[in-house]
């Protein structure tokens, strides 16, 4: 039974060339592939030994896996047998199979014949040229298989395609000449959708659907149609019908068109009939006149009515060979595929024949004593003469009788159609709301309100609690009034007190201030020196303005900043002209030392001297003054800022291209 | 549709805001911001965490038992829908929040009740120690006016016995 619905699941059979490609691509990419001629002796013997084993092991897989999975014909039911054998030669099939196996043999023989070559090999060439030759020699013999291959692979494919039809089950076989009607007959009452044309031999293979009967699934089979041929000279796709008719153990539906419109007359069919009734052995026979929409039974001329009734009384011998009632009307039956009448009619006799068929089959065979230990109908038992008739309610049997048309309710699916379809009207879920009043349903209320969820707060009972709440806030809020009253003010600061005390925080927000901005500027921002002073803080005129607001008389100590500043000046610079003029005079040596030491301060005693060195480009002292000033003033304002100057260090390019650029030809450049 | 309270700083967290995670045992945790998520998952304690609620009220710092929050609980059993149970609920529900505020602005005053007269003693205090930075020490010499009164200690006498000679 299993091997029968195989047919769609074996796999697919390579042609000889794929094969060999992808037994030896496998063999290189999972074995092993570095060898040198100077390993030992033994291990490249290995090497080309595993090789030619592992090639072998794979092509007996695979030819094996092809080989199993074919169905033996021998092993499978008579029916799939005789089929395949009608299609596709039962000697060819074979023949092919056996090729295969014999591929197979010869393949590991050639291996084992290799492999004790090589096992006397004794340099790298000679065992490399071993291993050659034997796999050329297994896909030599795999490439002569090719064509078997292919034949098996169009047969796999054509298998797959079969019908799975199970031959131990209740099934219905119809057939008949051509064109009676057989496959609409089948699309009628099975779901199959069999192609029905005006030409014969439409239906070119068995067709299965499937019908139901009593709770029971039916097997229904349509063939090609039968012509009124010697069994030798039947084409394939009569051979089919005739192997489903001979052995499927089935009830067959021979039908008959009586209007002569398939283009053959009753006799013609008698004589079929006649010629194949053989094969109706044991089967229950039904014999159905189809078209008799176009030409009824009664209608017929005389001949082809005594032939009907020839065939009639043979079915009935069949009929009569079941122990079926002879005086059934089952035997013969008409019916109109066209017009629907009768057909289920046939249907159900076809059934319930083949029903009683196997029934009766079963009952006569040794098994039924175990299946009928297993029924047991339970009855109760008689207490008294108590008559128990059965009990209908008077509403079932009032329905029953009334055969009135039930009214159908109105579904919500109704309404949304009526009212516009899916997107534009929405059913209202709040219809069947069980509320203490009617009219609520439609309510709509705000779940959240003010941030707060309305659900939490909801409880039958609020508005009392609400009342306690609020004679408590009452209270409450009487109590506070009095604590207030009594509430004492404490002392307070004055208005002068306050004002101070507000100067004082300024004061201090402002001392922080600036303590967090040069805090944060000292890194980044050299401090400047006292005598760059340019925001004029150090002035004696601000420490005057500072000292009075802290209530001080500033003018003494600003005569006394002042007086000591002046002083030092005059001082220093008498020194220093009297020494300029002095020395110029009298010593050389001593003017360098002067000169030297006064370079520090070159520029105030060239203020005053006013010495021109030839070839230093001024015409006189006063230019010369003048060069000096605009020097000096323009380095003024960045030393103020303390930036870099003249004499700082100036890297002109930051990244010249000859350090930055270039290759090595040893070594790293991150550094040069 | 439910507003629900977020885990680490317990505020109401709006449709469409916020994260849930769900723990492995199923337990669910709300978040409504990323900051409170992040501070989830840094593992702090929201009840050492300032700014939280939960802080604030194991600190004393708000309002904790009270007879307003038995009003709003979660229940589980829905009820069925009443009109007038509702209508009633719905105006309840601003007069209950307006209680809540009013108590809750009076436990807050009462907190700072005692803030003024620290108030007071800190500034006298800093009066005292930090008047160097507006009045020079010793400065008697422009303005007596600007000087902060120095504390001179009078003693009163008896004037009883004047009296009689006046008579």
């Amino acid at each position: 039974m299993a091997a029968n619905y195989n047919f769609k699941k074996i796999t697919v059979v390579p042609s000889g060339k794929e094969i060999i490609d992808i037994i030896l691509s496998r063999t290189q990419r999972q074995t092993p592939t570095v060898v040198h001629k100077g390993y030992a002796i033994n291990r490249l013997k290995q090497f080309y030994m595993r090789k030619v084993k592992y090639t072998q092991t794979n092509f007996h897989e695979k030819l094996s896996a092809i080989i199993d999975e074919f169905p033996r014909l021998d092993d499978i039911h008579p029916f799939y047998a005789e089929l395949l054998h009608v299609l596709y030669d039962k000697d060819h099939f074979k023949l092919a199979l056996g090729q295969v196996n014999n591929a197979r043999n010869s393949i590991s023989k050639t291996a084992k014949h290799y492999l004790r070559l090589i096992k006397y090999g004794d340099s790298l060439y000679r065992c490399k040229s071993m291993k050659v030759a034997a796999l050329g020699c297994m896909c030599t013999y795999v490439k002569k298989i090719g064509p078997s291959l292919a034949y098996l692979e169009q047969i796999r494919q054509h298998m797959s395609r079969l019908p799975s039809i199970d031959p131990n089950t209740r099934t219905l076989l119809i057939c008949g000449f051509p064109n009676v009607g057989k496959s609409s007959f089948m699309n009628k009452i099975t779901r199959a959708d069999v192609d029905v044309q005006s030409y014969a031999f439409t239906t070119k293979s068995l067709f299965v659907g499937h019908t139901d009967y009593k709770y029971l699934r039916y097997q229904v089979i349509d063939t090609p149609g039968l012509l009124d041929r010697p069994f030798e000279g039947r084409n394939i796709i009569e051979m089919c019908s005739i192997t489903a008719l001979a052995h499927l153990r089935t009830a067959v539906l021979f039908f008959l068109d009586v209007s002569g419109s398939c283009g053959y007359t009753v006799a013609q069919q008698a004589a079929l009939f006649h010629s194949i009734k053989s094969l109706f052995m044991n089967k229950p026979l039904l014999i159905v006149c189809n078209k008799i929409d176009l030409q009824s039974l009664d209608k017929i001329p005389e001949d082809d009515h005594k032939l009907v009734m020839e065939m009639k009384s043979e079915a009935t011998k069949t009929l009569l060979g079941l122990g079926g009632d002879p005086n059934d009307d089952g035997v013969l039956l008409t019916m109109s595929t066209l017009t629907e009448d009768g057909v289920s009619a046939v249907k159900n006799a076809a059934c319930e024949r083949l029903l009683n068929q196997r029934v009766e089959v079963k009952m006569k065979s040794k098994k039924i004593n175990d299946c009928l230990n297993r029924f047991h109908v339970a009855m109760p038992k008689i207490r008294d003469n108590k008559e128990r008739p059965l009990c209908i309610p008077q509403s079932v049997l009032d329905s029953k009788n009334k055969d009135a048309p039930i009214e159908k309710k109105k579904l919500e699916r109704d309404l949304e159609e009526e009212n516009g379809g899916a997107g534009v009207y929405s059913a209202s879920l709040k219809k069947h709301y069980l509320l203490a009043d009617d009219l609520w349903k439609e309510d709509s209320i705000p779940e959240i309100l003010d941030g707060h969820n309305v659900y939490d707060f909801i409880d039958s009972d609020i508005l009392q609690r609400l009342e306690e709440l609020e004679k408590e806030e009452g209270l409450r809020l009487e109590a506070e009034a009095d604590d207030d009253d009594a509430e004492m003010d404490g002392v307070e600061l004055t208005a002068d007190e306050q004002k101070a005390l507000a100067e004082i925080r300024k004061k201090k927000s402002i001392l922080i201030h600036e303590h967090r901005i040069k805090k944060s500027t000292a890194e980044s921002r050299p401090i400047v020196p006292r005598k760059f002073d340019k925001d004029n803080k150090f002035t004696t005129n601000r420490m005057g303005r500072e000292l009075s607001k802290l209530g001080l008389d500033p003018s003494s100590a600003i005569e006394r900043a002042r007086s000591r500043s002046r002083g030092e000046k005059r001082g220093r610079s008498t020194t220093g002209r009297g020494d300029g003029v002095m020395d110029m005079d009298v010593d050389q040596p001593s003017n360098k030392k002067l000169r030297l030491r006064s370079r520090s301060r070159s520029v105030m005693s060239s203020k005053k001297g006013g010495e021109i060195v030839p070839g230093a480009g001024f015409r006189d002292v006063e230019q010369k003054n003048q060069a000096l000033k605009i020097a000096m003033k323009s380095n003024k304002q960045r030393n103020k800022n303390a930036r870099r100057g003249e004499a700082d260090r100036v890297i002109p390019t930051l990244r010249p291209k000859h350090l930055f650029s270039g290759k090595r030809s040893i070594g790293k450049t991150d550094r040069r | 549709m439910r507003l629900e309270k977020c885990w680490f700083c317990s505020s109401t967290i709006y449709p469409g805001h916020g994260i849930q995670f769900v723990r492995n045992d199923s337990k669910i945790f709300r978040f409504c911001r990323s900051k409170c998520h992040k501070n989830y998952k840094m593992k702090r304690n929201p009840r050492k965490v300032k700014w939280t609620k939960a802080y604030r009220r194991l600190h004393g710092k708000d309002m904790t038992q009270d007879a307003t929050f038995e009003f709003e609980r979660k229940r589980n059993r829905p009820e069925r829908y009443d009109r007038n149970v509702t209508e009633n609920t719905l105006k309840a529900i601003k007069t209950i929040t307006k209680v809540r505020a009013d108590r809750s602005d009076a436990h807050h005053k009462k907190r700072m009740s005692g803030k003024k007269s620290i108030a007071l003693k800190e500034s006298l205090k800093e009066l005292d120690q930090s008047i160097h930075l507006i009045r020079a020490p010793g400065a008697v010499e422009l303005d007596p006016s600007k000087i902060a009164p120095k504390k001179i200690k009078v003693t009163i006498q008896q004037t009883q016995e004047t009296a009689p000679m006046e008579e």
